[in-house]
């Protein structure tokens, strides 16, 4: 609750920088190192960086190119926020955090030299969603294509990307499931499939329908909105390929889509979600793996499946309201 | 203090498989002299499930629920951090998106609902903080836990995207605020807006760690508080899930917690429900108690222990009474 802004942006502050330092090549380990220094108002993270190389250590290493926020090269974690280097004020994030600031790579198990990591996984899983307009291109077209701006603001959000990586390394999934394509692919995925342009909806709709690689893997856990600093939102755009897997017939009858399907049917049937019917319909015989964890709910007395009269599921009031409403909103069916 | 009063928006889970969490946020309701109306009438927020299937139907259906506080003219107050998000973005969006409001009006009007955009959606735990106040909390203390390291787990919902938690989590009475609906609006801006930040921070959250102290316990300082459980792909993906909430699991008991505490249901359910199979996956031996926020605070205000409901816990938790 550190809203000291007002009171500090004209005067220099002092802050102990405790940065990630490894080189892959000589290091068994990683370490940090510490720098002191006086931070100015307008001081950029980059320019901090800069100085613990120019006045401190010249072997300290990082990417940098632009620096005006659109080759994506800078990106760091300052406590734990993913940042673009060249867009973030120091003195913000002092506010933020305090007078300890801790740089480190956007990810430290793929760190190379300090703050530079191997994207390689990155590229290979942005390519994967093929990432430009597929299609048939008329070399002597007898007038230019056309877009209307709703065609534009469909995918302008998600043009903005600048592939820096800070949705990719925030993201959970991407540190337990190398299958996993990340926010930033997902992204791209949408952008590209909704271009009037691009023929190849169908195929990427494919890629990330599927269980493992796709977004139904997707935790929801927001890190890719709150990390990016272009305001991709690739979380949205998550939401939307799910949507147009539906409206375009890709989703396969599985578990995941059942689990998303299958809240229209508790809910019609009872207001509220039967968690245990979700369960049951969404795994069908799958179900047995969860055996165990529904035994220590039951022995907890937080379900009855054998119980008809606790079982009861609670029906929400003016229920009639609720179907009549499903009957006439709904978009489609699985 | 004038009285507070609130429709409470239950979700499912207090419903069904955490009935400790609705004794409790009642319990803790009652002791402070807060009084909560239940929305009897509400359905499912779906989950961010129902969104991915039908985002329309989804919109509808978050609308007619927050009808149903407007009607009482009553603030609405939530007890599930996913509730509390699928709620406030289905008020973003009608807020904000006039055709879309008319759209789904339309569908209300069906069965003579109007939806207005005239109740506040916050989650209970800022309720108490902002609104009744942890001074006024720490006074209500009669069994403080001060023997308790106790484990803040945040849970995304409640603090993530934090503009939509600064704009609809915040102190009330609300002012004016132009910080971007996640629409490239930043682009415009020549510095990085931080004033998102001021209520809770993402990436270093205050709040609960805050209410622990006026409950006299210790927050235990662990990286994993504002982590993901992975609660929300554990039917098709329980390895992920597993992964994470094992991961935060054992670093809250690497910090010597005696105790998680989570102001969401489903991180506690995923979180008490599979410490044996995280463990196993993990390779160690996981067991932690986790309580719901309100059962903290039902603890340490001295409510029965058929309130605080801890015999509904997974792992062992009745000795902390």
């Amino acid at each position: 609750m550190s809203d000291t802004r007002q009171t500090t942006t004209t005067e220099t502050r002092r802050v102990s920088i405790k940065a990630f330092r490894y080189n892959a090549e000589t290091d068994y380990l990683p370490y940090y190192k510490t720098y002191e220094m006086e931070v100015g108002k307008d001081e950029l993270i980059l320019d901090l960086l800069n100085r613990i190389k120019w006045e401190h250590d010249g072997s300290f290493s990082y990417r940098r190119s632009c620096r005006h926020g659109i080759c994506g090269a800078c990106g760091i974690k300052v406590n734990g926020k993913p940042v673009l280097s060249c867009k973030q004020n120091a003195q913000d994030l002092i506010d933020l955090f305090g007078d300890e600031l801790v740089f480190e790579p956007q990810s430290t198990k793929r760190a190379v030299k300090d703050m530079i990591i191997d994207k390689g996984d990155f590229w290979s899983k942005h390519a994967a969603v093929k990432p430009y307009v597929q299609t048939e291109v008329d070399p002597h077209p007898e007038s230019e294509t056309l877009m209307s701006p709703e065609q534009v603001e469909n995918f302008l959000e998600a043009d903005y990307c600048i592939q820096c990586g800070a949705c990719h390394y925030a993201c959970p999934v991407i540190e337990v499931n190398e299958d996993y394509l990340g926010p930033a692919a997902f992204a791209a995925a949408y952008r590209f499939s909704v271009d009037p342009r691009d023929e190849a909806k169908i195929e990427r709709l494919e890629t990330t329908a599927e269980l493992g690689a796709g977004v139904w893997d997707c935790v929801k856990c927001f890190e890719c909105a709150e990390a990016c600093p272009k305001d991709v939102n690739p979380i949205e755009k998550i939401t939307k390929l799910h949507n147009m897997q539906f409206e375009e017939h890709v989703a396969e009858r599985n578990v995941a889509t059942k689990h998303a399907e299958g809240f229209v049917r508790s809910i019609k049937k009872f207001g509220y979600l039967d968690e245990q019917d979700i369960v049951l319909y969404s795994e069908g015989l799958g179900v047995v793996k969860h055996l165990s964890e529904a035994l220590k709910m039951i022995k907890a007395g937080k379900v009855h499946p054998f119980d008809l009269a606790k079982k009861k599921m609670p029906r929400s009031k003016n229920l009639e309201e609720i179907q009549k409403l499903i009957e006439i909103s709904k978009t489609h069916e699985l | 203090m004038s009285k507070l009063k609130y429709a409470l928006y239950t979700g499912c889970t207090a419903r069904e498989s955490t009935p400790e969490l609705l004794s409790s946020t009642l319990a803790v309701a009652e002791k402070l002299g807060i009084e909560l109306v239940l929305l009897d009438e509400a359905s499912c927020c779906g989950a961010s499930h129902l969104q991915d299937f039908d985002e329309f139907l989804s919109l509808v259906l978050n609308a007619r629920n927050i009808c149903y506080a407007e009607k009482l003219g009553l603030p609405m107050v939530t007890i599930c951090n996913t509730c509390q998000l699928n709620t406030v973005m289905t008020k973003e969006r009608l807020d904000h998106d006039p055709e879309m409001k008319a759209k789904v009006n339309e569908k209300l009007a069906e069965v003579g609902l109007e939806y207005k955009g005239t109740s506040s959606v916050r989650h209970f735990l800022y309720a108490l903080i902002d609104d009744y106040g942890l001074e006024n909390i720490r006074e209500k203390v009669v069994k403080p836990l001060s023997h308790f390291n106790i484990a803040p787990f945040y849970g995304c919902h409640n603090i993530r995207p934090s503009h939509i938690h600064y704009k609809h989590n915040n102190v009330p009475p609300q002012g004016e605020y132009d910080i971007g609906e996640g629409g490239g609006e930043m682009l415009h801006h020549e510095e990085p807006l931080m004033e998102k930040y001021t209520h809770e921070n993402p990436y270093a959250p205050t709040s609960l760690d805050r209410l622990i102290e006026a409950l006299e316990g210790k927050p235990v300082e662990y990286e994993s508080k504002n982590k993901c459980c992975g609660f929300h792909v554990d039917l098709q993906a329980p390895e992920t899930s597993n992964a994470l909430s094992g991961t935060a699991l054992l670093d809250a008991i690497d910090h010597e917690a005696d105790l998680m505490v989570t102001p969401c249901p489903l991180c506690q359910l995923n979180m008490d429900l599979k410490q044996e199979s995280a463990g196993k996956q993990l390779g160690r031996e996981i067991e932690l108690p986790v309580l719901h926020m309100p059962q903290m605070v039902a603890l340490a205000l001295g409510c029965t222990p058929e309130q605080i409901g801890l015999k509904y816990n997974v792992t062992k938790a009745t000795q902390l009474a």
